[in-house]
């Protein structure tokens, strides 16, 4: 099988990080100490090494995100490998994996071989790519996924759309036993939510806006978790919104099905009051942002395990596009530059959440769902490593962005966590100045 | 310097009484004649004239209202950024060949009175157009000039007159502020 | 040009606001009862009416209340203009506000179009009904209508009947009326009225049309043939006739029956019952043209950059 993730060439990193808590919750560290990287691998001595001063700041395992997009083929004017993989890093991501809705869809050999080239020249951070499960995302013919697999997919999505026959999903389940890849899944009804651009709820109908409503989500899961109860399949939740929602993970994982589930960091900060502005760029998404009870749901379901990790499904969009009145604009914001700060902010420092937990769900979790490997700051692990200046404020965009688009949920706030430096796969990728 | 009154209830009284004579002098058959009110002062004013021309020549004039706010030269102008109050104007007689009097309580730079005009022309042509005021404090702006005059009172351009009428105001007088000082 | 005062949505009004737009209608209204009638109040101003999605009545109502203020008016309609080659709303917005206008009119299809003109132009944006979302205008000439004609609204009962789902008008109507002090409810089939509505409004929800027995007035919402019918949100026109439709049989005496046009004829309203005088309809539409009269002034009259966007100053002291 070829290699699932690629990254351009660079020299390894070798440097000492002096006074930094270093902290790793998997490996069960916690402590301020010296960390040291040799030739793009942790531990060894610090002798003969540049210094970072590290006192005051947090090293923890470097963020993956199972969920962006990098616009490519076909966008290279909103995002490219170059761009969207250095908007991770600077968010603290030492890899990501990009979803097949680009234009032409990675539905073939070749498509996504071609990708992993590109990764292989321009990637900053290790980068993978999703192949579509079925034919240019319609639903309807299954792709190729024995060959996709085996030339490198990291699984299988129709982000973007549902899969929405029944029997084209039950299909690619069954085919999943033999080519053992996730299933990442978007999960909606597209005729109940036909024609909605806001939640479903008092805000949508006080503004006049079509709703989408959260059973839409709710009613796909349900579905999907029962045919891969049925199918002994593996499914992945993708962006998930809504407490019904949550409650079918939950139960799904209660009958033992194979079923994990992703949140983002817009979800779990802001909610459908924020529409009220009327602004695109910012607010609109799809699944849209819900209810404050929904968000309650989803941050109780990442801290009790329910919603396994965060996933940032950035989705770049050019200005123009996106200054248009709000029910005509397209879906989706981004956010791998702003993951962290916008959890840690909205999460850890009003006290919800614990830091550790926070580093795991963004880190080794959020590799476990898609199997990729898990960072860690043990001694001999790859350089997987991400220093964040945790009080440091940011304004969201004043010093611009490193994504080449700009529509942001958070555009304009004033978030908390400043990512100094990320080292991805024993290279630096980004280095605050 | 303080505020004073330099016309009391009864002189102002008086004067409006002079005022209802004068009109009665120069308009022999007073049904002829219509007396309309600028506001705000303008209206009771113009009401009272009416009550003394009737009891004085025993025919009582038409009776009419107007508001300039419509027709004023600074719409949108005002840097005090305040909006203005628009009074209602009713004019139901023809005013076509009849003899307006305006009223109003002072007259300043005559930008109201133009525009009183103009709003009284655009509801018909009357044969000829009369203007009355309880007291001319000059620094007229416009070639406008009162043929009705109870007082006229020398001011300095930053004072302020105030004349405080009974239907309004609770009582009769006119009042000089002086100068603003500096803030 | 310093940035102007604008009307979006009726939250941007007080009651103070919409008091003194009320008698400012009645002023105009004195100016209609004359043989000129015109006033000189706006010479020099410049109205930009943007209609990008049609409508005559509307359009014809503002055009009109410019040109009785004596503004320049210039209408720029949706179609067969440069939008039809793909101009985006936005550069529109932009093209029109490099000839200063003092005010833009506009009316869209889409909620959010006002706003995202505002961010565009120095001008005062004027919302004449953008998709589902409001249409203050509409309202105003209703909260005019219904003092003149019915009295003041403290403690009146007005019951929105039918497509509340897709009706700016009921919108805009329901925040309105209830600052004003009525008391509002929206009556129609569960499938057009927003299961939250009324929680996000405040008011009550029926889906029996009698409970229009309660109210003073009967506010008949338009059913539009595209939402009836097969994958439509009720079965029939005749259904929906048959249950919601109002007519004289369904109304008592005294009540009074409001439309903000136009009517389906034996769909939402009978054909008698929009003929009838008792009817509000014809003032309604009457009212339109001094009340946007009002608005034009009253948005002008304050100079520009003296007042908070979004804010009104009350009278003058």
């Amino acid at each position: 099988m070829a290699a699932r993730l690629a990254q351009r060439p660079g020299p390894r990193a070798s440097l000492v990080i002096r006074d930094v808590r270093v902290l790793d919750p998997v490996a069960g560290i916690d402590e301020v100490r010296d960390l040291v990287v040799r030739d793009g691998v942790v531990g060894g001595s610090p002798d003969g090494l540049d210094e970072i001063d590290g006192s005051g700041l947090v090293a923890v395992p470097g963020f993956v995100d199972p969920h962006v997009h990098l616009r490519v083929p076909g966008r290279e004017d909103l995002e490219t490998v170059a761009t969207g993989s250095l908007a991770g890093a600077a968010g603290g991501f030492v890899a990501i994996v990009a979803m097949p809705n680009t234009k032409p869809v990675v539905d073939n050999a070749a498509i996504i071989e071609s990708l992993l080239e590109q990764a292989a020249t321009d990637a900053v951070i290790p980068t993978g790519f999703y192949a579509a499960i079925t034919r240019g995302q319609k639903g309807a013919e299954l792709t190729e996924h024995a060959e996709l697999a085996q030339l490198g997919a990291v699984g299988f999505s129709d982000d973007g759309f549902p899969v929405s026959d029944a029997s084209v999903m039950r299909r690619a389940l069954q085919y999943q036993r033999m080519v053992g890849l996730p299933l990442v899944l978007h999960e909606e009804d597209a005729r109940l939510s036909a024609g909605g651009v806001a939640h479903e709820g008092p805000v949508a109908s006080r503004l006049g806006l079509a709703g989408i409503p959260a059973v839409s989500e709710a009613v796909a899961v349900a579905r999907d978790a029962a045919l891969a109860a049925f199918e002994d399949g593996r499914i992945h939740i993708c962006h998930v919104s809504a407490a019904a929602t949550v409650d079918e993970v939950r139960a799904a994982k209660a009958r033992g099905v194979s079923i994990t589930a992703e949140v983002s960091p817009h979800h779990l900060a802001l909610t459908d009051e924020a529409v009220a502005s009327l602004d695109p760029s910012r607010h609109k998404m799809n699944p849209p942002l819900r209810a404050e009870s929904d968000r309650q749901a989803l941050i109780a379901a990442l801290i009790d395990g329910t919603i396994d990790c965060v996933a940032t499904d950035h989705a770049p969009h050019a200005a123009d596009e996106k200054e248009v009145p709000f029910e005509e604009a397209p879906f989706g914001v981004i956010g791998l530059e702003t993951a962290f700060a916008a959890c840690h902010t909205h999460l850890v420092r009003t006290g919800l959440m614990p830091l550790e937990l926070l580093v795991r769900r963004m880190g080794a979790d959020a590799a476990r769902v898609v199997d990729l490997p898990q960072p860690s700051l043990a001694d001999g692990s790859p350089a997987d490593i991400a220093l964040i200046d945790l009080d440091a404020p940011v304004v969201v965009g004043g010093d611009g962005h490193r994504s080449k688009s700009s529509n942001s949920a958070f555009a304009g706030d004033e978030l908390f966590g400043r990512i100094r430096l990320t080292i991805a796969a024993g290279q630096i990728a980004w280095r605050d100045t | 310097m303080r505020s004073k009154t330099v016309v009391d209830a009864d002189q102002v009284r008086r004067t409006i009484a002079r005022i209802a004579h004068e009109i009665v002098e120069r308009h022999a058959d007073p049904s002829t004649l219509a007396l309309v009110g600028i506001h705000t002062r303008g209206v009771p004013l113009a009401k009272r004239l009416a009550d003394l021309i009737e009891e004085f020549a025993g025919e009582r004039p038409a009776l009419g209202t107007v508001d300039i706010a419509l027709y004023r030269d600074d719409v949108g102008l005002n840097a005090r950024g305040a909006l203005p109050v628009v009074g209602d104007t009713d004019l139901e007689f023809d005013i076509g060949g009849r003899a307006v009097v305006l009223v109003d309580d002072v007259l300043f730079t005559g930008r109201t009175i133009r525009a009183a005009i103009d709003a009284v022309f655009d509801y018909g042509r009357p044969r000829m157009v009369q203007l009355a005021v309880l007291v001319d404090r000059g620094h007229r702006e416009l070639p406008i000039r009162p043929d009705y005059v109870g007082k006229n009172l020398p001011t300095a351009r930053t004072e302020r007159v105030r004349v405080r009428l009974a239907e309004i105001d609770g009582a009769d007088e006119v009042i000089l502020d002086p100068v603003p000082e500096e803030a | 040009m310093a940035r102007r005062r604008s009307l979006i949505s009726v939250t941007d009004l007080s009651r103070d606001d919409i008091e003194r737009v009320l008698a400012l209608g009645d002023r105009f209204a004195e100016v209609m009862d004359r043989d000129l009638k015109k006033v000189p109040t706006l010479r020099g101003r410049t109205v930009i009416n943007l209609f990008v999605e049609a409508s005559t009545r509307t359009a014809t109502s503002f055009e009109l209340a410019g040109k009785r203020l004596s503004a320049d008016v210039v209408n720029v309609k949706g179609s067969g203009s440069s939008m039809d080659k793909g101009e985006t709303l936005k550069d529109t917005v932009i093209t029109l506000s490099s000839y200063l206008p003092d005010v833009i009119v506009i009316r869209h299809a889409s909620a959010g179009a006002c706003r995202l003109a505002q961010r565009h132009s120095d001008a005062a944006i004027v919302n004449a009904g953008d998709g589902k979302g409001e249409h203050p205008t509409q309202t105003l000439l209703d909260l005019y209508t219904i003092r003149r004609e019915v009295g003041p609204l403290d403690g009146l009962h007005i019951a929105f009947v039918g497509d509340v789902a897709h009706s700016r008008v009921a919108r805009s109507g329901a925040v309105g009326f209830a600052l004003m002090g009525a008391k509002v409810s929206f009556i129609g089939p569960p499938t057009l009225i927003p299961r939250d509505a009324g929680r996000a409004f405040g008011v009550d929800v029926s889906h029996d049309v009698r409970d229009i027995a309660d109210a003073d007035i009967v506010y008949v919402l338009r059913m539009q043939l595209e939402r009836m019918g097969p994958g439509g949100f009720v079965p029939s026109l005749r259904e929906y006739a048959a249950t919601f439709g109002i007519n004289h049989a369904r109304l008592r005496e005294g009540q009074r029956v409001m439309h903000a046009g136009p009517v389906n004829r034996g769909v939402e309203i009978s054909g008698e019952l929009a003929d009838d005088p008792l009817a509000l309809i014809e003032r309604q539409a009457a009212n339109g043209m001094v009340v946007r009269m009002a608005v034009l002034y009253d948005l002008l009259a304050a100079p520009a950059g003296a007042v908070e966007l979004g804010q009104a100053l009350g009278a003058v002291a």
